[in-house]
């Protein structure tokens, strides 16, 4: 759940997901633990090792993982994340209705719900955060602010040139809100369980100015609100933010709706370097932490802490620099598709996924995971051939011809536990097939990211983590074409009108096998033309210690820890 | 002069006067040839300089001692997440995290390191030499603006100054070597002015002058040459200094990013990771680091004995 | 001694002005410039064009210079890219940390350095001096972080006798009131807090003060054995001095003289040091902001923090020499 470039939109996917089955659970979960004081209390503070500080704690402006890791726990939104899974599920709406066009949509909202600050939560609060959103103005319209809104909206209330497919949002009684939209779109209403869009205290938000926004588009500084005040209806509330130590403290909301967490508090304390987050694991000072490097999984299941896997939901792949992107200074050569599949025969993929990644994880065929519906069993694929790979360079006339490769440092990703380790291999597989390597290594955040999707790089790293369940959040984020009709500039802004109609017309269709088939021509399309290779798709994990207990692993990467007990 | 850094100042001066003095008792028996003798009966030295030797050797002659190709997975595929294969036959250190043999990484590796260590000094030693002589041969104004330039300089610690020349100069490994440089710079700058004053003052400069000599020549043909012995001192202690740092920097993530490259920093600073699976991986190059350090550093701290006439009674 | 204190002072002016230049030309030098360095890579024209007429940076260099100095000297250095807070707080909040740990690395290698070091010259030739002149040559060979790695790999993890990271533990609900953090624990009398941050210097002040240690032995070391064969020492022990007298009076004193200065010169190299161990003990202090402003090429705060850091080692080697001029008379006349 991360974002990956403000340039491509989440754009729209058929209805299917408007299936989603608004189960009672959640209301029978109420019903029966709602009422019990402090019954299942385990209490305690759990310490987990976050990688970097948040940028800041109002979801809605946020976007990236150590914010939502935080927001999760403090908010809820209308719909939430299946526990442990990739689906919808209802959160603060009980259930909601569709209207016949799918362009209006009713909630009906959970009863006697508060909000951390006492403010009643009810229909008006909600729509107050709807329109706030639509209503952002200056730097909260900048898509560094508010990213995952304009994904899944569009524009703003100002922006009329960029129409946003949001409407109104109505509060019909205390507890119904009806959101009307412009225009039929898959997204909704499952994109209301990104974290985005949670709803938040109207009081607070207004108290401390919660969209003063000020600073500088890439170096925003965000309001009092987003760093001293969030307050949300969630399970925990937030408590400090001590930013000199980098430890952010949440306490149990005793006032919770639901099932109640059972911890005391927990607190998010950043250690960056990986090493010393699992030497403070073993030495007890933290009770867990993410991103656990493979190598670590068993020195640290010896020492009694359990390794939580999650599933797979990501790729790994060599973005390749293949179109035409003016002043880029990409090399000519990757416009030939012999040297685009010169560099998928030539890499390893077996032996990548052996000895790089964790135990789970697969060598990637096309650029979504398995699970996926829309994935394609029979795309053409490369398969590890260095002489073949030799030989198509030296067709197109391009043996030893030389590459930009860029990676990140410092950086440890769900689908790229090494980046490090993972280029030197590439690079020696790339390098005894004939092509000529050139490293640059750049801090992931901000300048590897800007570098390689401004099309800066030759060859690159990267990947992706599924917002949700659907195709078009993997190869549609990919390969979409943009307002010019070309890919985006991290691919070279190639020019394939016949993948940009396959995944158009696999979006705009209602019926889901149809769809689903679709999804796997335009799969097929991609392979064929090859824009990117893809590489893999690894297990990523996080790390509980032996006391940690009910800690669901979420493929999300979107954990809460209202679940979490800890052992004498 | 001015407060910043006096003492360090006050300390590099005092080095620069010590070595310009000649010694009482030891006329007719030239500086070199006597620090020479002084320097051959100190076992000390003798280990330094057998350190120094055999490191500039292993370098020199890599090519031929390495077993294999330092960059060669060649046992990737038996490399799996928390296991990699300790010694074996035809890798008797092991190999690294990529299947690469590290006996052969370590000894491709000191070329590197020496690469490193060599090119800043020698960078270095070339522009404080400017600095210095430019400070110490025209006195006067010239050797306030240089000097003062030179205090700020020192004013800024070290490894600070390092990051943020990196930082400037974006990550390779010549950024690396001018990094390490430009810490070097004031020392010498210091060095070599102070050292040269001193020799300005001495009875030969002196008769020279009276004698109608210009004064390029002089300071070219006499001062100079006479100011030399604590730029070597410094310079093989600077050595070290290099080595020690270019892996500081590589740990700062502001290493040669070309990660293939076998160097004893790099290799140390990313063997972190592997500390509680594989030790030996930080350990070895961490000793070569460490001994070679220690070569330079002892051979350095003789020499100094040797020339200084404190130190020869 | 007023005069020499005002003179030293007054000589501080062209060093820090001379700072501030080399700092905003360092900013000036990256690459696209400085607003290139705030607004990333992507900015367009039209945002560089903004955020140059924002800052005055379409006017004359001179006129940045000056401004920039302005807002300097009201410890004005903008805000952090990563954090959105003013340099200069993010600077004050975490500089008690780095303090405590320089301190207590100092005392460390003081208080073990000068009796190693003079032990060393009394037994001179002996085994215990070629022990501890090889260790503390050894000292200063290893790379600071390594050693760092290694403390905590024994004492932290291994051995479990010491926190290995973090300047306290964080389920200690502890009052802040100087960002001190054992001296907080002393002032409200949250003992177990003070210990325990206390606790948690111990490993990385061991690590950063090897290095001083190390040369503090040696120059002990050798300024006893200077003093020691000097003629006021021969004449006091052939006046029949009681042999403490001589090493109290004679001895330890003027040998202390020489090791005072290099405490001096062990600042810059503490700073340096800190960058490096407390990144590897996650301790909050401006070493590790240093290192995580690096990575998030936060270059505001790296330009405020360098430029910070170098005014207080240029204070502290101040008030060194200007205790050295108590010290030593013959300092002052020069």
């Amino acid at each position: 759940m991360t974002r990956r470039s403000t340039t491509r939109l989440l754009a729209a996917s058929a209805a299917a997901l408007t299936a989603v089955t608004l189960s009672a659970c959640a209301s029978s979960d109420r019903d029966d633990e709602g009422g019990g004081e402090g019954e299942a209390a385990s209490g305690g503070t759990l310490v987990f090792g976050a990688t970097g500080d948040p940028a800041m704690l109002d979801p809605a402006f946020g976007s990236d993982g150590e914010t939502f890791r935080v927001s999760r726990q403090i908010f809820e939104g209308l719909l939430g994340n299946e526990l442990g899974g990739t689906d919808p599920v209802p959160e603060l709406a009980e259930d909601y209705e569709v209207s016949e066009d799918g362009l209006e949509y009713t909630f009906n909202l959970q009863q006697d719900v508060k909000f951390h600050d006492g403010t009643d939560f009810n229909a008006e609060a909600v729509c107050f955060n709807f329109d706030r959103w639509y209503n952002f103005e200056g730097l909260a319209q900048s898509p560094s602010a508010s990213y995952y809104y304009q994904a899944v909206f569009g524009g703003f209330a100002s922006t009329p040139d960029t129409p946003s497919i949001y409407e109104s949002c109505e509060a019909t009684d205390e507890n119904t809100a009806v959101i009307r939209l412009s225009q039929v779109t898959s997204k909704f209403p499952a994109a209301l369980a990104l974290p985005a869009f949670s709803i938040q205290s109207p009081t607070a938000l207004e108290e401390y100015d919660a969209d003063n926004l000020s600073g500088s588009e890439d170096s925003l500084q965000y309001s009092e609100y987003a760093m001293e005040h969030p307050v949300g209806t969630g399970p925990f509330k937030f408590e400090e933010w001590d930013r000199g130590n980098g430890e952010v403290t949440i306490v149990r909301n005793d006032d919770y709706w639901g099932e109640k967490a059972k911890l005391d508090e927990v607190i998010f304390r950043t250690i960056s370097d990986g090493n010393t987050r699992r030497q403070e694991l073993q030495a007890g000072s933290i009770d867990g932490y993410d991103f656990v490097a493979p190598a670590d999984y068993e020195t640290l299941e010896q020492d009694g802490a359990q390794v939580l896997v999650r599933d797979a939901f990501n790729i790994l792949y060599l973005g390749i620099n293949g179109g035409n992107v003016p002043d880029s200074g990409a090399n000519p050569a990757l416009q030939d598709p012999r040297v685009r599949q010169a560099l998928a025969h030539a890499i390893d993929r077996d032996t990548i996924v052996s000895s790089l990644l964790p135990e789970g994880a697969e060598a990637a065929i096309e650029f979504m995971p398995p699970t996926v519906d829309g994935y394609a069993d029979d795309v053409t694929t490369y398969e590890y051939d260095p002489e073949r790979a030799r030989q198509l360079l030296t067709e197109a006339g391009a043996l030893n011809t030389t590459l930009r490769f860029f990676y990140p440092t410092d950086v440890s990703r769900p689908y790229l536990p090494d980046p490090a380790a993972m280029f030197q291999v590439i690079s020696q597989n790339l390098t005894d097939a004939g092509f000529t390597i050139e490293p640059t290594a750049l801090p992931w955040n901000p300048d590897y990211l800007n570098a390689v999707q401004a099309g800066g790089a030759d060859i690159h790293l990267l990947g992706w983590t599924g917002d949700y369940n659907d195709a078009y959040n993997f190869i549609g984020t990919f390969f979409a074409e943009d307002a010019n009709n070309q890919a985006s500039a991290e691919f070279g802004a190639f020019s394939a009108p016949e993948i940009f109609a396959a995944l158009a017309a696999a979006d705009a269709e209602p019926d889901p096998a149809q769809r689903t088939e679709l999804y796997q021509e335009a799969n097929r399309l991609i392979m064929d033309y090859l824009p990117a290779v893809p590489i893999s798709h690894s297990p990523p994990a996080l790390v509980v210690s032996e006391r940690v207990q009910g800690l669901e692993p979420s493929p999300l990467t979107a954990e809460v820890f209202s679940t979490v007990t800890l052992a004498e | 002069m001015t407060a910043v850094g006096d003492v360090r100042r006050r300390r590099i001066d005092e080095l620069a006067a010590r070595a310009g003095q000649v010694p009482e008792g030891e006329g007719g028996v030239s500086l070199t040839r006597s620090a020479f003798r002084r320097l051959r009966r100190n076992p000390v030295a003798i280990i330094g300089a057998v350190i120094v030797v055999v490191f500039l050797v292993v370098a020199a002659l890599a090519p031929w001692l390495a077993p294999r190709d330092p960059l060669a997975q060649s046992l990737l595929s038996e490399i799996r997440p928390g296991f990699i294969p300790g010694s074996q036959e035809g890798y008797p250190l092991g190999v690294d995290n990529l299947g690469r043999d590290l006996l052969s990484r370590l000894i491709w590796g000191s070329r590197q390191s020496l690469l490193i260590g060599v090119v800043s000094t020698v960078l270095g030693v070339a522009v404080g030499m400017v600095l210095g002589v430019l400070a110490g041969a025209f006195g006067g104004w010239v050797d306030t603006v240089v000097m003062r330039f030179v205090d700020i300089m020192l004013s800024i610690p070290g490894l600070l100054m390092a990051i943020s020349i990196s930082v400037l100069l974006g990550q390779n490994q010549y950024a690396l070597m001018i990094a390490i440089a430009v810490t070097q710079v004031p020392i010498f700058a210091r060095l070599l002015r102070g050292s040269m004053l001193v020799q300005r003052g001495s009875d030969y400069a002196v008769a020279a002058q009276a004698l109608g000599v210009k004064r390029g020549r002089i300071v070219f043909g006499h001062v100079l040459p006479n100011s030399l012995s604590p730029v070597i001192v410094q310079g093989t202690l600077s050595l070290a200094t290099a080595i020690i740092e270019a892996a500081a920097l590589s740990f700062l993530g502001l290493g040669d990013p070309d990660l293939a490259r076998p160097e004893w920093g790099a290799m140390l600073a990313n063997a972190q990771s592997f500390l509680s699976i594989r030790p030996e991986l930080a350990i070895y190059p961490a000793l070569c680091i460490i001994v070679v350090a220690l070569g330079f550093t002892l051979l350095g701290e003789s020499l100094r004995e040797a020339l200084d006439p404190k130190f020869r009674r | 001694m007023l005069r020499f204190i005002v003179r030293r002072l007054l000589q501080l002016i062209p060093i820090l002005l001379g700072l501030s230049v080399l700092l905003f030309a360092w900013l000036r030098a990256l690459p696209g410039g400085p607003a290139q360095a705030a607004l990333g890579e992507r900015a367009t024209p039209e945002a560089i064009e903004r955020y140059n007429e924002l800052f005055g940076l379409d006017q004359p260099i001179y006129v940045q210079y000056l401004k920039f100095l302005g807002r300097a000297v009201q410890l004005d250095f903008g805000n952090s890219a990563r954090t959105g807070r003013p340099v200069t707080t993010e600077f004050l909040e975490r500089m008690p940390g780095t303090i405590e740990l320089t301190v207590v690395a100092l005392v460390f290698a003081i208080g073990l350095g000068i009796p190693l070091g003079y032990l060393a010259a009394r037994k001179h030739g002996s085994w215990v001096d070629s022990t501890s002149v090889i260790a503390s040559l050894l000292g200063v060979a290893i790379p600071v972080f390594f050693l760092a790695y290694l403390l905590r790999l024994g004492f932290a993890v291994e051995l479990g006798w010491l926190p290995g990271s973090g300047r306290q533990d964080v389920r200690m609900d502890a009052t802040r009131i100087t960002n001190f953090y054992v001296l907080d624990g002393l002032l409200t009398r949250e003992w177990d807090a003070a210990w325990d941050a206390v606790l948690h210097l111990i490993l990385p002040a061991i690590a950063l003060g090897t290095i001083p240690l190390a040369i503090i032995v040696r120059i002990t070391r050798a300024s006893v054995l200077d003093v020691v064969n000097e003629d006021y020492v021969r004449t006091a022990n052939a006046k029949g001095l009681a042999t403490a007298t001589v090493r109290r009076r004679h001895i330890i004193r003027n040998a202390l003289l020489p090791v005072s200065t290099t405490i001096g010169l062990q600042a810059g190299l503490l700073l340096s040091g800190a960058v490096l161990t407390e990144t590897v003990f996650a301790f909050g202090g401006v070493g590790s902001a240093i290192y995580d402003a690096l990575f998030a090429r936060d270059y505001a705060l790296l330009q405020g923090f360098v430029l910070m850091l170098a005014i207080m080692y240029v204070l502290v080697n101040l008030v060194v020499d200007i205790s050295y001029g108590f010290l030593d008379p013959r300092v002052r006349v020069q």
